[in-house]
């Protein structure tokens, strides 16, 4: 939540106001068009688009997931893809073990996922930082082992065919349901964390990022929250890479590499650190990124050789984008966003005032 | 004796790569996740030396020792130093974007396929037999030499060697050394380009033993743990760091699965940051002050 002032004019009184989710009509209105926008959208896309829109939409669940860790409980996790693999594994092997339907499968990787999270978790209460990122990507590829080494005892390695999902009889495997799915599951976890932000769990995890000393001598149980911040982060991450191997209807370890992890992060710093809005930006960037790349190979003259070499190509192009976000703007995407927003709000003038409120 | 010959050959490998993350975290508590690919970045340039002089095996060496080295002074001048003051962790990000970046330009420019720079120097890599049945190639002995040979020159370095202190000085505490009048940019960049040097040679000599393709940054990565087991800041941590590392790799692929190859770095890792948080030989790091 931005305490930035909303729109000018505009003058919160009392915290229950400053809690809203919407406060002026601007912002009602913005929301009714992105809605009517949104649903309209799988009736004259075409399913190529309907297709990166859902992948837009699973990478906003696993980077808000991220995001909440990361971004406001400042608990660095490289082991994204690992919490992904770990939900799509757990369809999987309950889909072709047991052939269990949609609604097993996806509360036991929910459950697997918060295990996993508490597992993550136990080294964060000793460590800080660097060391900590490091524990949770060496958790990675022990995860990531641990589905390598069930697709090759069962001799499956070429990965784990999934039967699409069935509601009331209707199997999801149109683009156009799945948007519906997936747009569901996006907006039900940005609202689920937005809800968790403005609670008293935000602000203990508001103030641990700020200072873990500080946190402890206000009272506020430092090694619960953690815990409860990456357990949370990977209930929903699993639950995304569940969403993932349904989608896809195919999970294999070779879809769930460190280059996977490096993208969540990378969407979570282009997007803007300690922001949701960001979170999703940021899933927009790195997933229409690689599509962008193709695109514009395809029209610069002379890059056609290089369109063998494609992923080569992108990681180039993506390692560059990321360090120039890093260098030059590491508030990421909404930095920019904010700025732009600041210039309406505060125009016709371009400074705030140096006193009064803050920033 | 093959298992132990094995085992030296990759602590050797694991020591030389876990020293360049000792020596830039040291110096300036940033965590280089692209050494890995820097590493392989050098291994490249040996092979493209090695085409320009391919009869001198010695000036095509030296020649990509040097182009490492400057590269590693380049990256810290152009990247890393405006990522001072930053947070740790997007310092550490850069590195990553940086291996990235480095994974994809060296395909680009290489091709993915695997070279052998040891034809175009015209050595030929022969076994050498050891006595007690094991054998050892050439290039793998040379490994434990340099080894041996960097550690202790290192470890008299950081002593001994006006610049050494200069660079421990920094280490511990920035802001008084700078205040005695160290230039802390060329530290820091000395620190990168050291580094890199370090893990050229063991890039360059690994690419020679056992050909070059992208897997080489992988080996970068898993010998991470073994500077992460000894302690960050430790270089005699980080070789018994690779030590143990390397045992257990060893003797985990020999006697349970060679698939385990992957994991067994960082499950040691896990194992031993439970325990000693801070590594085996790392200093503790301070708490936060209210």
């Amino acid at each position: 939540m931005s305490r930035q002032p909303r729109a000018s004019g505009h003058f919160r009184i009392g915290y229950a106001e400053d809690l809203k989710l919407i406060q002026t009509p601007l912002e009602r209105w913005a929301l009714a068009a992105l809605l009517v926008v949104l649903g309209g959208l799988p009736f004259l896309a075409s399913p190529f688009l309907l297709d990166l829109a859902n992948q837009v939409f699973l990478a906003s669940i696993g980077s808000l997931a991220l995001m909440l860790l990361t971004g406001y409980a400042g608990q660095v996790s490289l082991g994204h893809a690992g919490l992904l693999a770990a939900g799509a594994f757990t369809v999987g092997i309950l889909a072709k073990e047991l052939g269990a339907p949609f609604w097993i499968t996806l509360p036991a990787a929910a459950l697997v996922g918060s295990l996993l999270g508490l597992l993550f978790g136990l080294p964060s209460l000793r460590l800080r930082g660097l060391y900590l990122a490091v524990s949770t990507l060496a958790l990675h590829f022990l995860v990531v082992y641990c589905g390598g080494e069930y697709e090759a005892r069962r001799g499956l390695s070429t990965g784990i065919v999934i039967d699409p999902p069935s509601i009331g009889g209707h199997a999801v495997t149109s683009a156009r349901a799945w948007y519906f799915v997936l747009g569901l599951a996006a907006t039900g976890t940005l609202l689920l964390s937005l809800n968790l932000l403005r609670s008293g769990t935000g602000r203990a995890w508001a103030a641990i990022r700020a200072n873990e000393t500080v946190a402890e001598a206000l009272g506020i149980g430092v090694a619960a929250h953690k815990l409860l911040a990456f357990v949370l982060s990977s209930l929903i991450t699993a639950v995304a890479g569940a969403l993932f191997g349904y989608y896809r209807g195919f999970v294999s370890v070779e879809a769930f590499s460190l280059f996977l992890s490096i993208q969540y992060v990378a969407m979570i710093i282009i997007g803007g650190m300690g922001s949701l809005l960001g979170a999703l930006l940021g899933a927009l960037f790195v997933t229409l990124f690689p599509y962008g790349i193709e695109a514009a190979l395809g029209a610069l003259p002379g890059a056609q050789r290089y369109a063998g070499a494609l992923f080569a190509v992108n990681y180039t192009a993506f390692g560059l984008v990321m360090i120039l976000f890093l260098v030059l703007e590491p508030f990421g995407l909404v930095g920019i966003w904010r700025r732009i927003e600041t210039y309406f709000v505060l125009w016709p003038f371009k400074y705030r005032p140096l006193a009064g409120r803050p920033r | 004796m093959q298992l132990a010959v094995n085992i030296a050959v990759l602590t050797a490998i694991y020591a030389l790569i876990a020293c360049g993350y000792v020596l830039v975290y040291r110096v300036s508590r940033v965590l280089n996740l692209a050494h890995g690919e820097l590493m392989m970045l050098s291994a490249y340039l040996l092979l493209v030396t090695a085409s320009q002089f391919g009869s001198h095996w010695a000036v095509a060496i030296a020649t990509a020792l040097g182009l490492s080295g400057l590269v590693g002074v380049l990256v810290y001048l152009f990247l890393m130093r405006k990522m001072t003051g930053e947070m740790v962790l997007a310092a550490v990000l850069t590195t990553v974007a940086l291996g990235i970046l480095l994974r994809g330009a060296t395909v680009l420019i290489w091709s993915a396929q695997q070279h052998y720079p040891v034809q175009r120097l015209n050595i030929t890599n022969f076994a050498i037999a050891l006595p007690g049945g094991a054998r050892i190639s050439l290039c793998a002995a040379l490994l434990v030499a340099t080894m041996i040979l960097v550690y202790s020159s290192l470890f008299a370095f950081l002593r001994l060697g006006r610049w050494g202190v200069r660079m421990r000085a920094a280490g511990q505490r920035p802001l008084l050394a700078a205040q005695r009048g160290i230039n802390l940019h060329i530290i820091y960049a000395m620190a990168w380009g050291l580094s890199t040097l370090i893990g050229a040679m063991a890039g360059m000599l690994i690419a020679m033993d056992q050909g070059l393709d992208q897997t080489m940054a992988t080996i970068g990565l898993k010998a991470f743990p073994a500077a992460l087991v000894g302690g960050l800041d430790s270089l005699l941590g980080a070789l018994v760091g690779a030590l143990i590392v390397a045992t257990a790799e060893i003797l985990l692929i020999h006697y349970v699965d060679p698939l385990l190859s992957e994991v067994v770095p960082f499950a040691v890792l896990i194992a031993v940051l439970v325990v000693w948080p801070w590594g085996l030989f790392g200093t503790r790091e301070e708490l936060d002050r209210v």
